[in-house]
């Protein structure tokens, strides 16, 4: 155990140091365009946006959610990037020929995204904190939005870590990563509620958990624990299920890849 | 030969669907020795050295090191191996020092030994200046260095080497060839994987040619030479049309092993020149053949590669993968 430990947190280390030495790149593709969004979406539309229809102060308000979900579906989406590269240019093999536990690179890469995700998401909150948007459920609201946050981007870390054991190259991996991102996030309650939305949007919106995600962050921002809690109960129920397959397919993945 | 045997393969194979990577292949490795598996690109060479390192599972057969089973004793086995994947495994952001720092930690050293092991490889590939700067400002050699020092930071019994010496310049060649010999010099078993004639007959004790998954032959280089029947004599002839006459003439001489027409003479295989040049003279005098030319090549690695899989390597194209 001792051992597990000393060669995970050495791994997650080297995560880290990598970031560190990466600054401009991690600043300028993952921080700013979730930056980006909340301040120039949102303040564009915050005329545009109906009230009503978005059943928020502003529309920033009501976009926050969103923020902080489409974050940790990038992040996630995008958390097995560097392992493809490891795989690809024989880092992993080098990494898999010590006598470390088979399982001990990936976790600590779910650290790694988990532990960067959050600080985003903090950093969202806060901006939108600045734009005067203050969640209904105090501190307590955030560690939950954290906690739906994490159940989330397990599952995509799983799907994308599975996705870099089977491609052939980067380029495929690259091209299916652009084709989930945006319509998973048109396809959810990220931009616009359910009830605003075209019928047959709204219906493929359902089966997206990252809708499920929103609309339990939403009232936590938004309105207050009590209409907050059933969505919450609701999301864990479903991202535990979301989860379990993710990681079941990540872990044939990984079986397949390693034999 | 008694001597102790540190790698034991036995009828090994590995499929990928209906792709026959490496067929039936069974060789030994004696410890102590530089044992090469020489192959173009895609032979299956790579394949077999996953296998031993415990990466990939055969499909049957079994391979042991140290006569530990590859996939049963997998985690001891990888307590005894170091190995240098092909080049560029590197991560670019990390310092040399760093890579060692997280591979002691990934064979559990502890702290102060760690430290020690580091800098005594830090000065053996000549890398103690550089040892704080970032890998991206490396050049190939040194990153092939720190590759090097990376497989050796385990203090293995076996090295495993995969094309150590691919795309390097002349010099960087000459020193990881040092260094291999170095590491033979003090016990240690080194088993590498090349398309590199002139590497595998300068480095390695032993080698076995693979081609399309199998072993075609093994041996060490100059009993492979030798085996192909001895060095060669070839005649040019003034006048083609006396060569079937000079051919039958010298056929089944005591020193001539074989005779062989080509377009403008002879190739003639022989035991000795010394004994079989006065006769291949001598008889071309007899028959009045004028000899424009004659030339004597020992045998090279290439005849050997090109006598056992039918064509010649193809070292031009070097790939990555495999």
């Amino acid at each position: 155990m001792k051992e597990y430990w000393q060669e995970i947190s050495a791994l997650t280390m080297r995560w880290v140091r990598r970031l560190s030495r990466e600054k401009f790149s991690m600043l300028f593709t993952l921080v700013q365009p979730m930056l980006f969004w909340l301040i120039f979406f949102g303040n564009l539309f915050q005329r545009a946006a109906d009230t009503q229809v978005t059943q928020a102060p502003n529309y920033i308000s009501f976009l926050a959610a969103g923020v902080v979900v489409m974050t940790v579906l990038n992040n996630g989406l995008a958390g097995g990037v560097d392992l493809l590269f490891d795989k690809e240019n024989g880092f992993l093999e080098r990494l898999m020929s010590t006598p470390i536990h088979r399982t001990s690179v990936i976790l600590s890469r779910f650290i790694f995204v988990m532990a960067i995700t959050s600080l985003q998401v903090l950093v969202i909150l806060g901006v939108a904190f600045l734009f005067g948007v203050r969640p209904a459920t105090g501190l307590l609201g955030i560690a939950a939005i954290l906690l739906i946050g994490m159940m989330f981007g397990v599952g995509l870390t799983a799907i994308s870590m599975a996705m870099a054991f089977s491609v052939k190259s980067h380029g495929d991996f690259f091209s299916v990563l652009g084709f989930l991102s945006l319509p998973m996030i048109f396809l959810s309650s990220a931009l616009v509620p359910l009830a605003a939305m075209p019928g047959w949007m709204s219906f493929l919106a359902k089966f997206n958990p990252m809708t499920w995600a929103i609309d339990a962050v939403r009232p936590l921002i938004l309105s207050g624990w009590s209409e907050a809690l059933p969505h919450v109960g609701m999301v864990i129920v479903v991202m535990v299920i979301f989860d379990a397959l993710c990681l079941y397919g990540g872990a044939k993945a990984f079986r397949r890849a390693m034999g | 030969m008694d001597r102790a045997i540190a790698i034991d393969v036995s009828h090994l194979s590995k499929s990928y669907g209906s792709h026959v990577a490496v067929a039936d292949i069974s060789f030994q490795v004696y410890a102590g020795e530089i044992f090469g598996l020489l192959g173009p690109n895609g032979a299956g060479k790579s394949t077999t050295l996953r296998t031993l390192i415990t990466l990939l599972t055969p499909s049957s057969g079994t391979a042991t090191v140290l006569g530990l089973d590859t996939v049963r004793d997998a985690d001891k086995v990888r307590h005894v191996i170091g190995y240098v994947p092909q080049e560029r495994a590197i991560d670019r952001f990390l310092t040399g020092r760093e890579h060692l720092e997280l591979l002691a930690a990934l064979y559990h050293l502890p702290k102060d030994e760690a430290a020690k092991r580091i800098g005594e490889l830090l000065k053996l590939v000549e890398l103690e200046s550089h040892a704080d700067r970032p890998a991206k400002t490396y050049s190939g050699g040194m990153k092939r260095k720190l590759d090097i020092a990376c497989g050796l930071l385990p203090d293995p019994k076996i090295l495993f080497l995969d094309e150590p010496t691919l795309g390097l310049d002349v010099q960087s060649r000459l020193r990881i060839w040092d260094y291999v010999r170095m590491l033979k010099a003090r016990g240690m078993t080194v088993v590498m994987t090349t398309n590199y004639l002139d590497e595998a007959d300068q480095l390695c004790d032993r080698l076995a040619i693979i081609d399309g998954g199998r072993i075609k032959t093994l041996g060490s280089p100059v009993e492979l030479k030798v085996g192909l029947g001895g060095d060669i004599v070839s005649v040019t002839l003034k006048e083609s049309a006396k060569i079937p006459a000079l051919e039958s003439a010298l056929k089944g001489q005591p020193a001539i092993r074989a005779v062989r027409a080509t377009d403008k003479g002879l190739d003639i295989r022989v035991e000795s020149p010394e004994k079989a040049l006065p006769a291949v003279l001598e008889a071309a005098n007899r028959l009045n053949c004028g000899v424009e030319f004659i030339q004597y090549n020992r045998p090279r690695l290439d005849d050997v590669f090109i006598a056992h899989t039918g064509r010649r390597i193809e070292e031009t194209t070097p790939s990555k993968m495999e």
